[in-house]
């Protein structure tokens, strides 16, 4: 590494850390605000003009609330089957894409490959994809949102990427011990492409975490929706009276902020908590990505 | 002379047949040879065809009457015309030029941010500080679109956030999502907010691969942080800069309608309204299926069009191409 000793240095490298740190306090206070607000009094809130450095008062009313949402928890349990299935067929189905596309000998992967490239540029758009997750009769079930997108190109690309990194030599052995592909991806690929696979798992998990655009135009059942389509109704179309029949409007007016702070409380911090431990993964995998894209 | 040309005629055939021949004796080798590689692509092969190829075809309805009950085969052929009422009507202005707009201020807002902090966090040398910077950057990357539009209604509300600040600066409070002339900033701030994190690491990537050396040699040869910035930094990561900003340029017409949908309003559709929510509103609550599909497809071409002509360009310019 390169040292900076003099006077010049020390001043260039404080000047950037602290416009750094601001630029950190910036990015990170809303999410700060929702939660010290999610935590506050709600009359106290309402009629805060400052800033807030500290939850005003504090109050776990909302959250008792959020709990008592007749959808909250079983929308948790939908997402979370979701985005079990839905990363598992997508795993299966990249898998075997990327497995097809790195073979150095295979004759026809080629005509594969610009099947797939193709589709990264080119779609059918909204309606005919809805359509044809309607005459497939998929609407309002779960097949709608883990299967249509099984397979992301962009992905699979990455993952070809990964495999086609790995050493030859060892694939080349097992084939002359009689081994066949099916032999060779689950005992010889895979389990040197960990690394890769943890990134799929996440880009993909992450994704069907956070998804709800497939959610609100193939499922009509509330009781299917996923987190985030129950999200939709309590921040976005502001239907929160179900929470809270049983307070009066005037009292539901000021506790009615603090139930939607709360929510995005709930909702987020799963994620939140398993970030910061994946995310040398997410970087690896933008790497992977990049340096073929 | 007609015996030659049947002469000729076979002459020519021949090799054609030859190739042909060729390449099937080719395939059934390979065929046995990676059968298991075969049984493998059949589930992708499917799946492409069904869920990337058929809509494709389905694209068709585009340039029919679409009827439900007739299904995409059915239906009367009507040539352009969803596409010229399209042209005529009363949005298509609107739509084409928001979805242009957003996409500026993206491409002038948005794209240089994160080469910034990149550039920024570049000259931090303290590896757990640099660390801890990138951790809480990277955050709002995981918020789901969902919530960041929540915090956003909630922020812009009468008596939210961004209007505490406002009145703290002397300003008078009002809800800002009914404001049509602060969609774009809101909508483009809030990206901004989300993404310059995360955009950070393809830069980060392509700057650790700088050689140490030359930024030794700079100093050697006098060069202070800007002088290394100028000559060594930037010039590194300018491939990763253009082939980002060629994909930029090329989606210069598309903007994915999931946001916007979720915080504009009929007060804000003057400023609010991109041809993928257009597309969203007239095929799945209007249900005006064959309409949309057109205005879809127009969207896709001409976007297909601006990223072969950016790469065109970069190509002439940079010797930088995405393929």
């Amino acid at each position: 590494m390169v040292y900076y000793n003099t006077l010049e240095q020390k001043i260039f490298n404080i000047i950037t850390a602290f416009i750094l740190i601001i630029l950190s306090l910036i990015i990170i206070y809303p999410v700060v605000y929702v939660l010290f607000a999610s935590l506050s009094d709600p009359v106290k809130l309402m009629s805060n003009t400052k800033v807030l450095v500290k939850p005003l008062g504090f109050s776990v009313e909302a959250y008792k609330l959020v709990f008592k949402h007749p959808l909250l928890l079983s929308s948790y349990k939908n997402t979370i089957i979701y985005v079990v299935v839905g990363t598992s067929i997508n795993l299966f189905m990249t898998t075997l894409g990327a497995y097809v596309l790195s073979r150095r000998d295979a004759f026809f992967k080629k005509y594969i490959m610009i099947m797939v490239v193709i589709t990264m540029f080119f779609g059918g758009g909204l309606i005919p994809s809805w359509l044809l997750v309607k005459n497939l009769g998929m609407l309002d079930t779960m097949w709608a949102l883990v299967i249509p997108g099984a397979i992301s190109a962009w992905n699979m690309i990455i993952m070809r990427t990964g495999f086609m990194a790995l050493p030859s030599s060892l694939e080349e052995s097992a084939t002359i011990d009689g081994a066949n592909d099916f032999v060779i991806l689950w005992r010889i690929i895979l389990p040197m492409a960990k690394p890769v696979i943890a990134v799929m798992v996440l880009f993909y998990g992450v994704s069907h975490w956070n998804s709800w655009f497939g959610a609100m135009i193939y499922l009509r059942s509330r009781e299917k929706y996923p987190l985030q389509l129950v999200l939709r109704e309590i921040l976005v179309t502001q239907t929160m009276r179900d929470i809270a029949q049983d307070i009066d409007a005037v009292d539901f007016m000021p506790i009615e902020q603090t139930i939607k702070y709360a929510t995005i409380v709930v909702a987020t911090v799963p994620i939140m908590c398993v970030y910061p431990f994946l995310q040398k993964y997410f970087a690896k995998g933008v790497l992977i990505g990049a340096l073929k894209g | 002379m007609g015996n030659s040309i049947v002469e000729m005629g076979y002459k020519k055939a021949q090799p054609e047949n030859n190739r042909r021949k060729a390449f099937f004796n080719m395939l059934k080798k390979d065929i046995i040879k990676n059968k298991y590689v075969y049984i493998m692509a059949i589930p992708v092969v499917v799946y492409y065809i069904i869920f990337d190829y058929w809509p494709m075809y389905g694209v068709q309805i585009a340039f029919k009457d679409f009827n439900p009950t007739e299904g995409i085969m059915g239906g009367d052929w009507v040539g352009f015309k969803h596409f010229l009422s399209f042209f005529n009507g009363h949005y298509f202005g609107r739509v084409v030029r928001n979805t242009l707009i957003i996409n500026l201020y993206d491409l002038i807002w948005g794209f240089p941010a994160p080469i910034a902090l990149a550039l920024l966090l570049n000259e931090v040398y303290n590896k757990s500080f640099k660390k801890l910077i990138q951790t809480v950057i990277y955050m709002p990357h995981f918020i789901s679109g969902i919530v960041v539009a929540g915090i956003i209604i909630s922020f812009s509300a009468r008596n939210g956030f961004i209007n505490d600040i406002i009145e703290m600066f002397g300003g008078t409070r009002a809800n800002l999502l009914m404001r049509p002339e602060l969609f774009r900033t809101i909508y483009t701030g809030s990206k901004i907010w989300q993404g310059v994190g995360w955009g950070t690491i393809v830069y980060l990537a392509a700057l650790s691969g700088v050689d140490v050396q030359l930024y030794e040699a700079c100093i050697i040869d006098g060069g202070n942080r800007w002088k290394q910035m100028a000559h060594i930094t930037l010039p590194s990561i300018m491939p990763t800069i253009v082939t980002l900003l060629i994909l930029n340029i090329g989606k210069l017409m598309s903007e994915g309608a999931g946001r916007i949908i979720l915080i504009y309003n009929p007060l804000t559709y003057e400023t609010a309204d991109i041809i993928s929510s257009y597309v969203y509103r007239r095929g799945l609550q209007e249900f005006d299926y064959s309409f949309s599909t057109a205005v879809n497809l127009l969207s896709t071409v001409l976007n297909f069009l601006l990223l072969i002509s950016a790469n065109w360009m970069s190509r002439k310019v940079n010797e930088t191409s995405l393929w």
